[in-house]
């Protein structure tokens, strides 16, 4: 941009480098208005986002059920760590447990004794008893959880 | 005498001459279609009785997983009136909502966004999806099972965004999951965050209305032939006697069918079979449902939300899109498409009420 007023420009530089003085202030006004506003926004950003709470490190959880107060053909949720769970135990009598977290958009599922498989209520998704989304919009199977019974208690661990 | 000496005092203050010479001066036009510009005030004035309800509230609510369920059953069984107030609040947040929808399609229809509307017409957008907001961070609040997991499941779907739609729900949530303290966060941003921003966009979009007077559509002669009301006092008193109404249907639902609380949420427990959002959710609930696992390759879900987004993104900039009705002429395919959005969020609004949750 052209001075509008000759004295805007410095000659009296010892390098005989024109300096444009509005430049100059608009230069320096310009990254301390920057720097002001990015000082104000990062903590406010940060401040946003929520601190990491520690990932769950369960591995294995006991169920405060009993292995012969689980019923044939009935489902129950459970706290595997902070995340919901679900056992069942299927009409032949075998006991499975899967994350309980739908794959589609993160509502607990629920067990369907009319039809032997997990149902989820908010869009109508199905998996069948080894955790695979069978019908409706479920992208992706259940995580899949060990399950064993050591007297009569039930523990529920991950597979990998 | 007296209040002549108060008027003089005010007047040389803040200029009520200037402002009563404004008011005397916009004028309403009379037309086949006129009975739509109603709607704008109808919807601010039930975003007044949300204000002045949603204050009385504030006066009972607390905002954590452990009190907000239990306060707002105070609220409802013991505090005098809790009950009124609330079901207010609710059936107003639903009629505001309504009255939006209608405001906003028939403004689309008459092409009431013609240049020099545009902005008026981006803020109403704006307002439109504040609107929604406040609907949305509201219905969470008394922190029972179908709130939960709508939250859920509306918190979830920017998650299906590509890229940054993990940190959008981790800010949205306050944590990987809806807890205490996504509650908190939508309290702050129902009773604070939006109605500012609602305030603001209102400021704007009244202004606008103002400065460019009440928009004639084309197919009325818009000659001198049209002819024109005050809108001091004949127009505002129209639009009293329709808040009077208004009035009556709220106090009426409020009194007939009260808004009810629901049980407690368990974060533990499974969806119930009842679950479903608000009424202006529903078609877009409805989609999500029927849409299969994978499009393409692409999950159903990400396919359903962008294609979500891009109608939203299309719909707001309208004005700039529709070249036609700028230049004052006809656009019968912009008619037919806003005659199937409407047709299409009616339909998916009735078949997910009317389609059984179960298989």
């Amino acid at each position: 941009m052209p001075p509008d007023n000759p004295h805007d420009i410095h000659t009296g530089s010892t390098t005989g480098v024109p300096v444009n003085r509005r430049r100059m202030v608009d230069w320096l006004l310009g990254t301390s208005l920057g720097a002001f506003l990015l000082s104000v926004l990062y903590p406010i950003a940060r401040y946003l986002v929520p601190p990491a709470s520690a990932e769950s490190s369960v591995a294995s959880v006991t169920l405060p059920i009993k292995a012969s107060e689980v019923k044939a053909n009935t489902g129950h949720i459970f706290k595997f760590g902070n995340r919901p769970a679900i056992l069942i135990r299927t009409a032949r009598g075998e006991l499975r447990a899967y994350s309980a977290i739908c794959t589609h958009l993160n509502c607990t599922v629920q067990y369907r004794p009319d039809l032997a498989h997990i149902w989820c209520a908010c869009h109508d998704g199905h998996y069948d008893l080894n955790g695979r989304n069978i019908q409706g919009p479920p992208p992706r199977p259940l995580e899949m959880f060990a399950v064993n019974v050591r007297n009569d208690e039930i523990i529920v661990r991950k597979t990998s | 005498m007296y209040l002549e000496s108060v008027r003089r005092w005010l007047d040389a203050r803040i200029g009520l001459t200037d402002l009563g010479t404004i008011a005397r001066k916009k004028e309403i036009p009379i037309h086949r279609h006129s009975i739509w510009y109603y709607l704008g005030g109808m919807t601010l004035f039930l975003f007044t009785v949300q204000v002045v309800t949603g204050i009385l509230l504030l006066l009972y609510y607390r905002p954590s997983a452990e009190e907000a369920y239990e306060s707002v059953q105070f609220l409802m069984a013991e505090v005098q009136f809790g009950w009124l107030v609330r079901s207010i609040h609710a059936w107003s947040a639903n009629l505001m909502i309504f009255a939006l929808f209608v405001h906003m399609l028939s403004v689309l229809l008459l092409r009431a966004y013609r240049p020099p509307r545009e902005i008026t017409w981006l803020s109403g957008m704006a307002l439109f999806g504040l609107a929604l907001g406040l609907g949305f961070t509201g219905y969470l609040l008394p922190w029972n099972t179908l709130a939960l997991f709508a939250t859920k499941v509306g918190t979830d779907i920017p998650g299906a965004v590509p890229v940054v739609g993990d940190f959008i729900r981790l800010v949205l949530r306050g944590g990987e999951d809806v807890t205490g303290a996504t509650l908190t966060r939508f309290y702050g941003i129902h009773v604070a965050v939006l109605p500012a921003l609602t305030t603001a966009c209102l400021a704007l979009h009244v202004y606008l209305v103002q400065r460019h007077g009440m928009s004639v559509p084309l197919d009325v002669d818009r000659g001198s032939s049209v002819r024109k009301m005050p809108f001091l006092p004949s127009f505002l008193l129209r639009d009293l006697i329709g808040w009077l109404v208004a009035v009556a249907v709220l106090v009426s639902l409020a009194a007939f069918f009260p808004t009810e609380l629901g049980e407690k949420a368990d974060p533990f427990g499974s969806a119930p079979a009842s679950i479903r959002p608000e009424w202006y959710f529903m078609f877009m609930f409805q989609t999500l449902k029927l849409l299969p696992a994978h499009v393409l390759g692409v999950e159903g879900e990400t396919v359903g939300v962008l294609a979500f987004a891009a109608g939203g993104l299309l719909l707001t900039l309208v004005p700039f899109l529709d070249r036609a009705a700028a230049r004052g002429e006809r656009n019968r395919l912009l008619t037919f498409l806003s005659l199937a959005l409407i047709a299409y969020m009616v339909a998916f609004t009735v078949y997910g009420y009317t389609s059984s949750a179960g298989r």
